[in-house]
């Protein structure tokens, strides 16, 4: 069976794995990093939403060969080290607001949040509710507004 | 599942015998012989909620009907079975393993709060499990019906509140004081001279050797410092930083991913594989077995089951509603309407007709379906998320062939519910998996297989007739026609605890018995009857978030409306004039106050009203909907709809007792989106005995794009010392006030819902193989 060798919240990491399996499965079923959910594994739902070299992705439509041994895959597990603390100002934002119903979409969502506003940050503008709007991730619960309050938030203290 | 649609106009009516002098309550129990400090509480010594003997409650299946008297006495033998208890253990903390299901409604936070609050513990040092199956506790381990809080807040209380008696008494004792100099915060004892102790260093010799009856008193309202005030979830934490457990994180030796391969139909069988050889020697498979409604296949990555799943061949059977579609069923529901009765009217009098048809919706949560099994010739265990978990434990045990006690049964958190964890369709066929397999198995369901083989929510007509003369309602008559709903769950202690003789036969009796039961015309509309008849066919349903309330009423409300108009009145003035319930006038005056009603707004945009008591609740909804067509046409990337979008939402909620206003809230904004869907959006297309519906991007539920920017929740002053229910409270009102609102923008009343039904907005997923493969290009859409 090949090995696939990349840096996972910060550590370089070696698996064995057929070279189709999908990125999520080797996390969550090889790994045991479980903090990226399975909703669909259709890129759809967006609840295994996680970060590959900054950027937001949904690993269960990714192919573990067509990840390259110096990409940096984060998932919310590894979050709060990329910015040295013990939580990232995304999450200290999702308690605040006391965002989190059941919790299973929760994960997805603040790494979407984090990219949105690396992405508006980027383009030296404050996040706005369209950008809140193309985001697709499914709340079953139905959590949206204090979502929207959270993410604002946390972005206002990931510029600080 | 649904309560009695009414709330109470006098609320906080309570025999006065039953409070002593500060209004506090005197409660019993026991203490209950462990080595450590132990609590234990019946259900039945104080009345969970001295209001519900006023409900008329039917009869459910009686225990024996459940559970063989053999294993009941049994079980029941124990002379603490049947508690619910709350233990102190040695390092301080309190632990309370509770006999419901926490799916994100927020129970375990309030549980907590009932605990600190009458232990004097702070929140960290009060621990919350979900209980294993407990057969002892009959139905009294049923979450649903919207009814844990009102059932467990004055037992919790309870336990707690002797707990904290015993160690007093106990450090009383101790140190030769009188118990009365002795006080208690925040986990500490204080007596006289500066002594004081932790609970922890007590938890031993507050233990008694043999179990013995005890009362203590509540405290009062008044008093309260931890219940009544905003609190944040007690599992925040470990759900932002990935840590919670769902079903699928558990790691149970062995239970590798397991999936299934079904038919193209509801409930079809399995005939024959016709090729299990190479099935099986597919990369990173273990095991393929043939069970009754497919192929189940174990591998080392639920990956590589999903890639099996593209190979098999099989042969079906057939399915229980293969010649079924959306309008097939639509013409048997409208056969079978029950006629209107009413008596004869004076001349002149006017009359409304309307219909309204409700597509099927998907009970599905955001997590898919996951049980593990591991399950052996002479016992089993399985783990998964059960909000009955004692009915599933009776059925799997008799599904293996196994005694009840041979058969574990662990509660799990779960990812959302909304009804679908009523049933435990999953773990019975974990179950059955791994009894073939011989080996322990994690099962998920896939996405598909949630949409298109899971419960539904059944499709139904609202048939309301009308009759008005000068200015008054003669009649109001409604006709429920549904596709049958499974209550094969049981409903719980709501019932079974205010058992009657009434004989029940049959689903459509007890179905009938709980329309009644639940549903009432909130208003002064002369002889008003609202009756249901239910069409025999084999979809598998069951409740969403309630059972009858958000159609009942979104119909009623829409003809409310109409009759406002008919008669010259403005909406909000006609409720005013029609209500009965006082508790729903004063919400609803709320809610028109704080929402600004009646404001002026731009051609294609309105206002709707929605209004609803249940659950010993009452709440108003007011919404504001663009229908302009840049809005209902404004785009979205990918497949997903838009359509009208709900600007602004005020819901203004009367709990009784408000036990967490954080909580509380969120339970209220989420209906509040499972309306909007359920109004604007999402639906199942049922086509030759199957929905078509595959995905997150077929099945509409609101998304951000389609959330209201301001949303505003408003808690009125505690009107009762108890709890309402919460968790289905702000579906109908809010279905009803956006289907009132499209209505007012548009100038045509809506008939048919959700309102996008008759477009199909995706291109179906095929039907074979039944869960598609994943795609492959994910890093082309990084942001």
């Amino acid at each position: 069976m090949p090995t696939h060798t990349f840096k996972l919240n910060g550590k370089q990491i070696s698996v064995e794995a057929e070279d189709n399996v999908r990125l999520l499965w080797v996390l969550r079923d090889l790994l045991g990093v479980t903090g990226p959910k399975y909703g669909c594994a259709l890129e759809v739902c967006k609840s295994c939403t996680s970060h590959i070299n900054g950027k937001a992705f949904n690993p269960c439509s990714v192919q573990v060969k067509d990840i390259e041994p110096a990409d940096e895959v984060t998932t919310i597990e590894g979050l709060p080290a990329t910015v040295g603390k013990d939580l990232h100002p995304m999450q200290e934002a999702w308690l605040k607001y006391d965002v989190a119903q059941c919790g299973y979409c929760q994960p997805g969502q603040i790494m979407a949040a984090v990219a949105k506003v690396r992405q508006a940050q980027a383009e030296g503008r404050d996040i706005t509710d369209a950008d809140l709007d193309e985001l697709r991730n499914i709340c079953r619960c139905g959590t949206y507004s204090r979502i929207r309050e959270a993410v604002k938030a946390g972005a206002e203290d990931m510029g600080a | 599942m649904a309560e009695h649609r009414r709330s109470l106009d006098r609320p906080s009516d309570r025999p006065a015998d039953r409070r002593g002098l500060l209004g506090r309550r005197k409660v019993l129990g026991y203490l209950i012989a462990a080595p450590t400090l132990a609590v234990g509480v019946s259900w039945m010594t104080n009345e969970s909620d001295p209001r519900a003997a006023d409900a008329a409650v039917p009869s459910v299946p009686q225990p024996v009907d459940i559970f063989d008297l053999g294993d009941l006495q049994n079980l029941a033998a124990a002379p603490t079975s049947g508690l619910i208890t709350v233990q102190l253990k040695s390092d301080g903390t309190a632990y309370f393993a509770v006999p419901r299901a926490e799916v994100g409604q927020g129970i375990t936070t309030a549980f907590a709060m009932m605990v600190a609050e009458e232990l004097d513990l702070p929140m960290d040092k009060v621990e919350i499990a979900l209980a294993d199956a407990r057969p002892e506790l009959l139905m009294n381990q049923l979450t649903g019906g919207s009814n844990s809080m009102r059932s467990m807040y004055l037992p919790v209380r309870t336990a707690a509140a002797i707990a904290r008696q015993r160690l007093v008494e106990t450090a009383a004792t101790h140190w030769g004081v009188e118990a009365g100099k002795v006080t208690t915060r925040k986990g500490v004892l204080s007596g006289p001279s500066g002594r004081t102790a932790t609970y922890g260093s007590l938890a031993k010799l507050a233990a008694t050797a043999k179990t013995i009856t005890v009362s203590a008193e509540l405290k009062s309202p008044s008093e309260f410092s931890v219940l009544g005030k905003p609190r944040n979830r007690v599992d925040a934490h470990d759900i932002v930083t990935g840590r919670k457990q769902f079903a699928m994180d558990l790691d149970v030796p062995g239970a590798k991913p397991t999936m299934v391969a079904r038919p193209p139909t509801i409930n079809g069988t399995l005939r024959s594989i016709n090729n299990l050889a190479a099935l099986r020697a597919l990369p990173g498979i273990t095991d393929v077995v043939g069970i009754t409604h497919g192929v189940a296949i174990r591998g080392e990555t639920f990956g590589q089951c999903i890639d099996a799943i593209q190979k098999v061949d099989a042969t079906w059977g057939p399915g229980t509603v293969d010649d079924e579609s959306d309008t097939t069923v639509l013409a048997k529901l409208r056969a079978a309407q029950l006629p209107m009765a009413a008596p004869a009217l004076p001349l002149l009098t006017k009359t409304i007709d309307a219909e309204f048809v409700f597509a099927f919706t998907s009970n599905s949560p955001l997590e898919p379906d996951c049980a593990i099994a591991d399950v052996g010739p002479d016992s089993a265990e399985i783990w998964s998320c059960l909000k009955v978990p004692i009915v599933a434990q009776e059925d799997i045990a008799k599904q293996l062939g196994l005694p009840i006690d041979a058969v574990k049964v662990h509660v799990v958190q779960g990812g959302g519910s909304f009804g679908r964890h009523l049933f435990h369709d999953v773990a019975a066929e974990a179950a059955e998996i791994s009894q073939k397999m011989g080996k322990p198995v994690k099962l998920s369901w896939s996405r598909t297989d949630n949409f298109r083989q899971g419960r539904t929510h059944p499709m139904c007509t609202s048939r309301v007739r009308v009759n008005y003369l000068a200015g008054n309602v003669l009649t109001y008559e409604q006709r429920h026609t549904s596709v049958e709903t499974d209550f094969g769950h049981g409903l719980g202690e709501m019932i079974t605890a205010f058992a009657a003789d009434l004989p029940v036969g049959g689903n459509l009796s007890f179905a009938e018995t709980i329309f009644a039961l639940t549903q009432s015309s909130p208003y002064n509309f002369g002889v008003t009857t609202q009756l249901l008849n239910e069409i025999p066919l084999k979809f598998n349903t069951g409740s969403m978030r309630n059972i009858y309330s958000p159609n009942v009423v979104c119909a009623e409300e829409l003809v409310v409306d109409q009759l406002a108009a008919k008669m010259g009145q403005d909406p909000v003035r006609f409720r005013r004039n029609f209500l009965k319930d006082q508790r729903l006038l004063a919400v609803l005056n709320k809610a028109a106050e704080v929402g600004n009603w009646g404001k002026a707004m731009p051609k294609g945009t309105a206002q709707g009203v929605g209004v609803h008591s249940e659950y010993r609740a009452a709440v108003a909804t007011l919404v504001e909907i663009d229908c302009r067509p840049e809005t209902v046409n404004r785009p979205v990337e990918g497949e997903g709809v838009t359509g009208p979008r709900v600007t602004k939402a005020v819901i203004v909620v009367d709990p009784g007792f408000c036990i967490n206003p954080r909580g509380l809230e969120a339970q209220m904004f989420g209906g509040l989106q499972d309306a909007i869907a359920l109004a604007l959006t999402s639906s199942l297309h049922i086509k030759n005995g199957i929905p078509l519906e595959g995905s997150w991007d077929n099945y509409f539920y609101t998304r951000e794009w389609n959330s209201p920017l301001d949303v505003q929740v408003v808690i009125m002053p505690n009107t009762s010392d108890s709890p309402s229910g919460a968790g289905e409270l702000s579906v109908a009102p809010a279905f009803a006030a956006v289907a009132c609102a499209y209505a007012r923008a548009t100038g045509t009343m809506p008939t048919y819902f959700p309102i996008n039904h008759g477009k199909l907005s995706f291109e179906p997923l095929p039907l074979q193989p039944s869960t598609p493969q994943s795609p492959t290009d994910g890093l082309d859409h990084t942001f």
